[in-house]
């Protein structure tokens, strides 16, 4: 046990803090990505410029174009983004799900054709797995995939999907066998977001914003080059995409939450606090602390093993219901100002669009609900719920 | 960056889990035998030169068994302020010692020496009475102490910050041995529990609360072994993370523990209330942790004037746009 970075860790911290600082364009910095606020050219040029420096696929190997670096780097990379309040590279989906899903399940001329131009943000991906009657419960998934003369034929709707107007192409999750039910018969396709009969719509979310989009699919035909693992093994396919949703995840989560409750502390510091809200505000800031130090431990356990610890699995659902109370904390401690919107409000709003947007934190990437099941099911190794 | 633990620490973590289910009741000599009382002493006083970290292995599994002996209040409280030949004895299982730096001293039933805290040092308490009082937890006596004369000084008062941070991180550790007794207790139950013809751990109106528990319970732990190493640093280039670590990891392990009891005791349906089921026991050294040399609320007023009244010179740095996942689809 030694919770000091290593004198390479060290080394990597301080080389990459610096590059951040000389690097980060000035209006990106505060941004957290979100796709609805971006129309793509200046965050791809940030992405390029990650790419260029080797920061963009640190941990993919050097025969895909990564840097092959250890998990302990991009921990620490993710760290040093989020405490510079730089935005992640564009490629968000492409890097954490796609590429790594390709690099698993993919075929040579896959792994040539697409994970390099996900690196440099050539091409940009978006995910096409929940639909509206497929949410929590994935494998009730009805979007078909229909085989004709050598392709496949794609109609359906999917839901909630980031970047899906910047995308070039999306990981789809479809149905192949009309008569098969849950996990059987599922098919995993590449699809190329401009063929004909796609159609992307922004869906304007509780804040007013639209981050996520439908897509509509209207017989649009995918080559048959374009399938990923069997067909009819798309679940499996797909359990790969989530696990790595969820693998890193913890530590661009637990930086992001110390950075808000910094900015939470600042606030009181600015505006006062009670007794009792100081008290909350206590509990946040160790609360953040012992969020960090379980990613730690899981992280520690993945890199001497190569298995991540249990520990591992409470970090998304701690994070998400945390960050509801800080934020829902920061509104009470600006008292009446918390009705005030946009430029009105303290601080151009940014306390009352961020509680509303904490909301979606415990539904996005795996329900609270459904992730307490995961605990109890495969950590306490409780019996099934269903 | 290294989170784990050696392979030393799990043997030992190992084999303390197996000597007190074997042994329930050790005697402080049996500790000393098997080397617990001088982990962290020096070798050339007869320990084993190792640090708090080990400790707090130990005490988590001591927590664990409930155990019932001198081992918080000499090896966690007073050692610091001890000099090297009286902690050879204590390696060599001869003395056992409590500190008096409150109105109730710990372990006043069995600890055999007593230190008292006055002006500017801290001094052997010589000829003082005792009175073991009753406590709610009865593996964990306190006690008064009435009149006595100070005797041989000890320590210098600078120790005891390494006191108060040592005290607090052991509390902490102390609680998830505690509290992952009761979790145990509790998932089992829930497995094997039947009632409407299922096991009850099938409704989530069970296994949910059993994964916050958990959830809770890990959080705890990284609390504590996080300030269990800033503690051991501290003895080497007194870090200075140790302070703050050792109130957080105690305010939140304490409260904690008491939460994962009430939950496995809830699971546990009416057995759970009794006397006769361990559980009881369990949650009152909790309820003892929680209420002994700090509480959580006086403890996270400490956390949040280190937070808001040490540096008001931080800019706030606001910025516009939401924390999000972005991915999702």
């Amino acid at each position: 046990m030694d919770l000091r970075d290593t004198a390479d860790e060290a080394a990597f911290r301080g080389e990459l803090r610096s590059w951040i600082e000389e690097n980060l364009p000035e209006e990106l910095q505060g941004h957290r990505g979100g796709a609805a606020r971006f129309e793509g050219e200046e965050m791809r040029a940030w992405s390029r410029a990650l790419h260029d420096a080797g920061y963009a696929g640190l941990t993919w190997p050097k025969e895909y174009g990564g840097s092959g670096a250890s998990y302990t780097h991009q921990a620490i990379f993710l760290e040093e983004m989020a405490r510079a309040e730089a935005p992640p590279h564009v490629g968000v989906i492409g890097l954490g799900m796609a590429g790594p899903t390709i690099m698993t399940h993919g075929s040579e001329e896959q792994k040539a054709r697409y994970l390099e131009p996900i690196l440099s943000a050539e091409e940009i991906w978006c995910q096409g797995f929940s639909e509206p009657g497929a949410g929590s419960d994935l494998a009730s998934v009805r979007t078909s995939a229909r085989q004709e003369n050598g392709h496949f034929v794609v109609d359906g709707q999917k839901v909630w999907s980031s970047f899906a107007h910047l995308a070039s192409f999306c990981i789809l999750l479809t149905r192949s066998d009309p008569s098969s039910t849950r996990h059987a018969g599922l098919t995993y396709l590449i699809v190329d977001m401009h063929a004909p009969g796609v159609d992307v719509r922004p869906l304007t979310q509780i804040t007013g914003e639209a981050e996520f989009n439908e897509i509509f699919f209207d017989g649009v035909r995918v080559p048959a080059e374009n399938l990923l693992g069997e067909i009819g093994g798309g679940w499996q396919v797909a359990m790969t995409t989530l696990l790595h949703e969820r693998g890193t995840l913890g530590f661009a989560l637990q930086a992001v939450l110390e950075v808000q409750v910094r900015k939470l502390a600042a606030l009181a510091r600015d505006r006062g606090a009670d007794p009792l809200q100081r008290d909350q505000i206590a509990r946040e800031w160790i609360e953040a602390q012992a969020l960090r130090f379980t990613n730690y431990r899981a992280l520690s356990k993945l890199v001497k093993t190569g298995m991540p610890g249990p520990e591992g699995s409470i970090s998304k659902l701690v994070w998400s219901e945390a960050n509801q109370r800080v934020t829902k904390l920061a509104l009470e401690l600006l008292g009446p100002d918390a009705a005030l919107a946009e430029e009105n409000a303290p601080y151009g709003g940014y306390w009352q669009h961020q509680q509303l947007r904490s909301r979606g934190n415990t539904i996005e990437a795996g329900t609270s609900e459904v992730l307490r099941n995961i605990v109890a099911e495969r950590v306490l190794g409780l019996p099934k719920s269903r | 960056m290294d989170f784990t633990f050696t392979p030393e620490q799990d043997a030992l973590s190992e084999q303390a889990r197996g000597f007190l289910a074997a042994n329930p009741e050790p005697s402080w000599k049996e500790l000393a035998e098997l080397g617990w009382t001088g982990v962290s002493i020096a070798e050339e006083d007869g320990g084993a030169g190792l640090t708090f970290v080990e400790e707090a292995v130990l005490l988590e599994e001591l927590g664990r068994a409930l155990y019932k002996g001198p081992f918080f209040s000499t090896v966690a409280v007073t050692l610091p302020a001890l000099p090297g030949e009286l902690r050879a004895e204590i390696a060599a299982g001869e003395t056992s010692w409590t500190l008096a730096f409150g109105p109730l001293v710990p372990d006043l039933d069995t600890a055999d020496r007593i230190a008292i805290v006055g002006g500017d040092g801290i001094y052997e308490l010589e000829g003082a009475e005792r009175e073991v009082l009753s406590t709610t937890d009865e593996t964990r006596p306190v006690g008064v102490v009435r009149g006595g004369e100070p005797g041989r000084r000890l320590a210098d008062s600078g120790v005891l910050e390494e006191i108060r941070n040592r005290t607090l991180a052991a509390l902490a550790i102390e609680a998830c041995g505690v509290a992952r007794r009761a979790l145990e207790y509790a998932i089992e139950h829930a497995r094997t529990r039947e009632q409407f013809g299922k096991p009850i751990g099938v409704y989530q109106a069970v296994s949910h609360p059993l994964a916050d528990a958990y959830t809770r319970l890990e959080l705890a732990r990284s609390l504590s072994y996080w300030a269990a190493w800033c503690v051991a640093q501290a003895t080497e280039d007194a870090d200075e993370q140790a302070p703050i670590a050792a109130a957080a990891a105690k305010a939140f392990a304490a409260e904690a523990a008491v939460q994962v009891c009430e939950t496995a005791i809830q699971v546990h349906g009416g057995i759970g209330f009794t006397w006769e089921h361990v559980l009881q026991r369990l949650y009152k050294r909790a309820l003892w942790i929680e209420s002994f040399a700090a509480s959580s609320t006086t403890l996270r007023a400490e956390v949040a004037a280190s937070l808001l009244d040490a540096k008001p010179d931080q800019a706030s740095g606001f910025s516009q746009t939401p924390v999000s996942l972005t991915q999702g689809g």
